[in-house]
């Protein structure tokens, strides 16, 4: 079983008060390690839900969800946080770095929760390689408010790769950057993907985005319009 | 999470807005600087009044002797001749915590210089320690009599402010001497105003000497506030040393007497009895108001011991002590430190809602964070843990400040008000418990809150 991911037959329903609001309406999916998969899909489809939900954010109501061969799906939030922290790294739209803090120390950041044990020289000595892989080796001292929108993203990446996670989730990566950065961007995941073996999985309505990654997968009301490699 | 890593968080994110985090720990400043500042003055009070209670002789026991019942006639307590000045000695030597012992023996008699007279309220033989016991040691004039006098059996006296406006018409009497009962006594010093007791008995009125020589050359009775009907059977005594009218053969400073006296012969056939030093009283004082208890219980049992009592045999003595006066001091004592704890609650109280107010706005305004550090890998107490140590670092900061100022604010008291302040390191301890508390308290709320957002909506949060 090389799949990284497997999804049987999730469910997701809100309930808004006494209306209910089914978002995902039985999704099944498998996504093999190493692979580079596009999510797509109109504004209300339920991507976003399905990213939350395999980012470990969120908890399906129904359905199975197993992440590198074991059954999350009953998991609590501490041991959703703990395989967060693990296994998964997530890059968002908004780039989402802490203000007044130096790219280093929000490169850093993750490790503040994580179980391994590192001493500080080695915490350093990570998150500079990590800064150093994103091509931002000589701005590790500058605040996000001194750095451009794609090197904010370079940063945010490099936040999300210094726990060496299996899966990397990025939620409209490029919606706020320009066309010639987001290729920079798209060319940087495409090289982690190839290269570190990374399984990733963006999410966007950009098919320009899309064309990038070797599958594709549409989202519409709540289903997957081509259950391609689903079991 | 490591303390030391939530420390530095906290740290980081306390510099983040150096005037917010100045401005949110005014509050506890104040309080705590309030709370030290004020138990500072009220220990330096309570002190001053302790000082102030212990002069009018809050720590001072009196050892009495018991009760004689002679043929059915009770002569009263104090009537037993069972305290003697070795009592007191042994009492100075193995009761802890006594401080001081003085022997008192009394007298009321008339006092004479030149061609005026006066009968003082207390005319006290006692020994030096007896001004320390009541907390008399500056004189007004002169110098004290010493050990040396009472072994000497000197004559020499300590006069009150009283006696010297009625003997001496307030001229200094340094010097001079006054007869008791035809004995010539010089004054050494005159003792410095106390005014009237609590019973109304002027203290001033008092003439002090050494308690040998007024036992020995001035009285050779006991107490002479006996049972007067008693006292008349029993041995009559003179009324008016002047007076010879009367014969008074026990007197020993009159040169004639109507009687002959004994011859050697006479004195070995009837042998007189051993003179036996007792005295009338002993009075001690405690080292502190405190060791009252304890001081009552080592007498009593030193006591015991040198006279030979067997157990279960009632005590030929008792030990009186200021009841009144100490339940008045602990009351004081008590309310003084219960007010400054009121007001220390309420400074604090609203120095931390204070904290309480900007941790709130704190995690309102770092919910993108929260929900960032949640996606990463953070635990719910892990931001928990977060907030809370923001907070106690916080209300530390804010502790070790009011420190300073509470240090500085009592030291500017007693140095431009002159009032008596006192360094407490209780205060300081209790300070820096308190605001740590104050923080756990106040800070959890807000931490609380913030650890239970959803990670989802906290990324979404604008």
């Amino acid at each position: 079983m090389n799949d990284l991911i497997r999804l049987r037959d999730i469910h997701k329903t809100y309930h808004l008060g006494e209306i209910d609001l089914p978002v995902l309406k039985g999704v099944s999916l498998a996504i093999a390690r190493g692979e580079l998969v596009a999510l797509m899909g109109a504004s209300g489809s339920g991507k976003s839900t399905l990213m939350n939900i395999l980012g470990c954010l969120d908890h399906p109501s129904s359905g199975e969800y197993w992440l590198d061969g074991l059954d999350i799906s009953p998991y609590g939030a501490k041991e959703r946080a703990r395989l967060r922290n693990r296994t998964i790294g997530f890059v968002f739209q908004s780039f989402n770095l802490l203000p007044r803090m130096s790219a280093l120390d929000n490169v850093l950041m993750p490790l503040d929760y994580t179980r391994e044990h590192l001493t500080e020289a080695q915490r350093r000595e990570r998150a500079l390689g990590m800064l150093a892989k994103v091509g931002l080796a000589g701005r590790a001292d500058h605040q996000p408010s001194q750095l451009s929108g794609g090197e904010q993203q370079r940063v945010a990446i490099a936040r999300s790769l210094i726990n060496r996670p299996e899966l990397l989730l990025a939620d409209e990566p490029t919606g706020n950057l320009d066309s010639a950065t987001s290729e920079e961007i798209l060319e940087m995941f495409e090289k982690l993907n190839q290269e570190e073996g990374i399984t990733l999985v963006l999410v966007t309505h950009d098919p320009g985005v899309a064309a990038h990654s070797r599958r594709v997968i549409h989202m519409k009301d709540g289903r997957l319009e081509d259950p391609g490699g689903a079991p | 999470m490591k303390p030391v890593l939530l420390l530095k968080m906290a740290s980081r994110a306390l510099r983040r807005n150096v005037m917010r985090t100045l401005l949110t720990t005014l509050g506890i400043i104040i309080g705590v600087g309030s709370v030290i500042t004020m138990m500072e003055i009220g220990n330096g009070a309570t002190r001053a009044i302790r000082k102030t209670l212990a002069s009018i002789g809050a720590n001072t026991l009196a050892i009495i002797p018991g009760a004689q019942n002679v043929g059915g006639i009770n002569y009263g307590i104090g009537s037993q001749t069972t305290l003697t000045p070795k009592d007191a000695s042994a009492i100075q030597e193995q009761c802890p915590a006594v401080a001081n012992v003085a022997p008192l023996v009394r007298a009321r008699t008339q006092i004479v210089y030149g061609n005026r007279n006066w009968v003082p309220t207390s005319i006290y033989g006692t020994d030096p320690a007896f001004l320390e016991v009541r907390d008399w040691t500056e004189l007004a004039e002169g110098t004290a009599f010493t050990a040396q006098d009472v072994r000497n059996m000197s004559k020499v006296c300590l006069v009150g402010g009283t006696i010297v406006r009625e003997l001496f018409d307030g001229h200094s009497p340094i010097g001079k001497e006054v007869r008791i009962r035809n004995v010539a006594f010089k004054v050494v010093g005159v003792l410095s105003p106390k005014g009237a007791n609590m019973m109304g008995q002027d203290q001033d009125d008092t003439l002090l000497a050494p308690w040998t020589t007024i036992k020995y050359r001035v009285v050779a009775t006991s107490l002479s506030s006996g049972n007067q009907s008693a006292l008349n059977t029993a041995n009559a005594t003179e009324v008016n040393s002047l007076s010879n009218i009367y014969p008074n053969v026990t007197s020993s400073t009159n040169s004639e007497t109507l009687y002959p006296t004994q011859s050697t012969n006479e004195l070995t056939d009837v042998p007189q009895p051993i003179r036996f030093a007792n005295v009338d009283q002993i009075l001690v004082n405690a080292r502190s108001a405190e060791d009252i208890p304890i001081a009552i219980q080592q007498i009593t049992t030193v006591l015991r011991e040198a006279h030979h009592l067997r157990p279960g045999a009632l005590n030929d003595f008792t030990v009186r002590d200021m009841t009144e006066i100490t339940q008045a001091m602990s009351s004081t004592t008590e309310l003084i430190t219960k007010l400054l704890l009121y007001v220390a609650m309420i400074s604090l109280v609203v120095g931390g809602v204070g904290i309480m107010n900007i941790m709130l706005v704190s995690v309102t305004e770092r919910t993108r964070e929260i929900g960032l550090r949640m996606a990463v890998g953070a635990e719910p107490n892990d931001i928990l843990r977060q907030f809370l140590t923001e907070a106690i670092a916080l209300c530390l900061l804010g502790g070790l400040l009011g420190i300073l100022v509470g240090r500085g604010a009592s030291i500017l008291v007693s140095s431009l008000l002159k009032w008596p302040t006192a360094a407490s390191l209780g205060a300081i301890v209790t300070a820096v418990l308190v605001s740590a508390s104050v923080g756990v308290v106040f800070g959890f709320y807000p931490a609380w809150k913030g650890s239970r957002l959803d990670p989802i909506d906290a990324l979404r949060y604008e």
